[in-house]
């Protein structure tokens, strides 16, 4: 046993390093360092906003976001897309004579961080307004606090449909993860004219689960047929079976509504076993690592996303121009998004009649034909942004606008 | 008829992939009566290796014959060096100590392979899954009706590799010098020693030859694939040590069939019903195996001393 125990020691500190990885902070975001290096909860300064001036003549808004940790790229570009948001609006004389400040949180990429920095931003910071997270599971945690608060909050671009129901200070701007099924029904029908569409569908995930279930649906009712509904499961690499099968039913295209860390093998193995059809997605295909993945194989392929850079619409371009000088960097969907969240705010505070909490709640819900980057905003009555998604098309490394799909 | 044609050819492609893995287990498990545990993810050590080879080499060199060889070479040798490696410093200084403390350490090794190659620093890979270079240029080489029934060259490539492996092995274990040393080390390794073999010796050839046949493995199953990441090791190794018990651990050729059976039993099940059964039907298949025939179809039960 002498000998076991320093082995046995050394296997788990490799296997805990392993782990502790994932919640490592990124070093890319200045929040992320600084927050790394204190080792607790700190205010982050707003690059460019110097220190939060206190007292009256400023509204304080409040953001969680994953600035650290595993999903520390999309903190940081929803943060950036805040950020010009508020630049922009204090440009221009801020909202009712006052200037607007935020206090952003980092939540590590972690739920249960994410609640606690919600809980110091009502109770501490008294902020009137609360923006984020970009995932799911943070922005439930965060829900619960600030609905319990009465303080209003809008996520920008957490999509599962649980997150609004938490109550009805929660916002989003969103579209839920079905419509997405919705849009690529109709764009399949009425832009691809297609008769015949078969699915393959990730039976482990939720997201594709949803979104098959709304485009079956709808792609029926538009009068398509939907030849066999296949599934595999998170995780696999072999598909062959499941696309022999659809291939015998000759369809025009496949429904794939799952990660681009799957889709792409997808799509090489659905070329070899002679299914040249195009294939069909939602916004998990949104990575450059589709382009290495599926190779030539994915190229005139379609998905449905929340925004494209190359949509030709000047407001779009105004802020890619605008983003860029700041930042000095394309911005991707969750920027867009994250700027759309805030100017919605910033529109709904110029509107309440004061800065309580029902007041600005209600001011949200307003919300209405809203002119965003990503999309025209609508809110419904659920909360949910009800907004066009756009379509882009699959080409060399990189992707093409199509279209957008509105509701 | 067509479909039940091409599941059976994608089947047997999946199951010769299995067998080269389940021969390392089944080769470990004959000689020292331990589950490598680690195999799965030495395997993806190799894919990794061959990977940068790969890359290194360029596009041109990559799908020549001496690219290719080059590719296996070293992924093979790197391994051999690794399970050398992994034997002399983790299995050997617990080789007298109860097997299950070594089955422990075979997890731990197998943990610390597959999280320590998702670090993302240095020349380790990263966590994100990667596509594997077309070390092989896909080429359809038997093709029925309108494209009902399609054989590729990677399929029969490596149906081929691996029913030469396994004439090989089964030739080196009952045919040679180091075969029948192999065979006195499983018997009794306190008393072959005695009788003046390198135990020691014969143990480590034995785990470099493994590793070597578990990188070929993971090189054919990343060609045929595609898609390689540091955690594939854990779920090929998996099911492959399931093939191995299938078919009689210990047992060379039981060991191939049971990887066939497996692989042709999986394909039809997600062919004919849903992927999701297909875990729920090789593991059910394996009990009904064990419930049945406890040794594995080929296994004999030998009663154990206490």
């Amino acid at each position: 046993m002498r000998r076991l125990a320093p082995m046995l020691l050394a296997a788990l500190a490799v296997f805990a390093a392993a782990c502790e990885k994932k919640t490592q902070p990124a070093p890319s975001g200045e929040g992320g360092s600084q927050t790394a290096q204190q080792g607790q909860q700190k205010p982050a300064t707003p690059p460019g906003g110097g220190e939060v001036p206190a007292g009256s003549d400023v509204i304080l808004l409040g953001e969680v976001g994953a600035l650290s940790g595993g999903q520390a790229t999309f903190g940081i570009s929803t943060r950036d897309g805040i950020d010009l948001a508020l630049k922009e609006a204090n440009a221009a004389g801020g909202v009712k004579g006052k200037k607007l400040a935020v206090r952003v949180y980092d939540n590590q990429s972690k739920p249960e961080e994410a609640a606690q920095a919600t809980t110091r931003l009502v109770t501490q910071d008294k902020v009137v307004l609360i923006l984020g997270d970009v995932a799911s599971s943070n922005s439930l945690a965060m829900a619960e606090k600030a609905q319990t608060a009465g303080v209003p909050m809008i996520t920008p671009s957490s999509t599962n449909p649980k997150v609004t129901e938490t109550g009805d200070y929660i916002f989003r701007v969103c579209f839920i993860d079905p419509f997405q099924g919705f849009v690529m029904a109709k764009f399949a029908r009425a832009n691809l004219k297609l008769n015949k569409v078969a699915v393959l569908q990730d039976n482990k995930s939720a997201y594709s689960i949803g979104l098959t279930d709304v485009f079956t649906r709808k792609f029926t009712e538009m009068g398509g047929k939907i030849t066999t509904t296949e599934s595999f499961s998170q995780g696999d690499t072999d598909y062959r079976a499941q696309l022999t099968a659809i291939r015998k039913t000759q369809p025009d295209a496949i429904y794939v509504p799952g990660y681009y860390s799957e889709v792409g093998v997808i799509a090489r193995q659905a070329r070899e076993v002679g299914l040249r059809v195009p294939l069909l997605g939602g916004d998990g295909w949104d990575s450059s690592k589709l382009f290495e993945l599926g190779g030539s194989a994915i190229q005139g392929s379609y998905f449905s996303n929340h925004y494209s850079p190359d949509n030709p619409d000047p407001k779009v371009q105004k802020f890619i121009a605008d983003y860029k000088a700041a930042y000095g960097s394309v911005p991707d969907a969750l920027a867009a998004l994250g700027y759309d969240a805030a100017r919605v705010a910033i529109a709904a505070l110029e509107r309440a009649k004061d800065l309580s909490g029902p007041a600005v709640r209600d001011a949200i819900a307003q919300t209405k034909d809203f002119p965003g980057v990503a999309g025209t905003i609508t809110l419904d009555d659920k909360h949910n942004a009800v907004k066009s998604a756009v379509v882009l098309k699959v080409g060399d490394g990189k992707t093409e606008y199509v279209t957008t799909v509105n509701p | 008829m067509a479909q039940l044609l091409q599941h059976l050819i994608n089947g047997l492609a999946a199951g010769t992939i299995y067998a080269l893995v389940a021969l390392g287990y089944t080769m470990v498990y004959g000689v020292l009566k331990l589950i490598n545990f680690a195999h799965g993810d030495v395997m993806m050590v190799g894919v990794y290796m061959g990977y940068a080879t790969a890359f290194a080499l360029g596009r041109e060199v990559r799908s020549s014959l001496v690219g290719v060889a080059l590719i296996f070479a070293v992924a093979m040798l790197g391994c051999a060096l690794l399970g050398f490696l992994i034997e002399r410093f983790a299995y050997r200084p617990l080789r007298e100590k109860p097997r299950l403390t070594a089955l422990i350490t075979a997890i731990g090794i197998s943990f610390a392979l597959s999280y320590g190659f998702q670090l993302d620093i240095g020349f380790l890979p990263g966590a994100s899954p990667r596509a594997f270079p077309e070390v092989i240029e896909p080429r359809e080489w038997i093709i029925i009706g309108d494209r009902d029934v399609v054989v590729w060259n990677w399929q029969v490539i490596s149906f081929l590799i691996a029913v030469v492996l396994m004439v090989g092995l089964q030739y080196l274990v009952f045919r040679t010098r180091f075969g029948r040393a192999m065979r006195a080390v499983s018997w009794d390794h306190r008393v072959a020693a005695l009788m003046g073999i390198p135990t020691d010796r014969v143990i480590a050839l034995t785990f470099m030859l493994s590793s070597a046949l578990a990188a070929g493995a993971g090189l054919l199953y990343a060609i045929k694939d595609t898609s390689v990441s540091p955690l594939m090791g854990l779920y090929v190794g998996l099911k492959a040590f399931v093939a191995a018990v299938i078919g009689g651990i210990g047992h060379v050729p039981g060991a191939v069939v049971g990887a066939l059976v497996l692989g042709l039993v999986e394909e039809f099940v997600v062919g004919y019903a849903a992927s999701t059964w297909r875990d729920a039907v090789a593991f059910g298949f394996l009990i009904l195996v064990l419930l049945v025939k406890p040794g594995g179809l080929f296994g004999r039960v030998a009663a154990e001393k206490v």
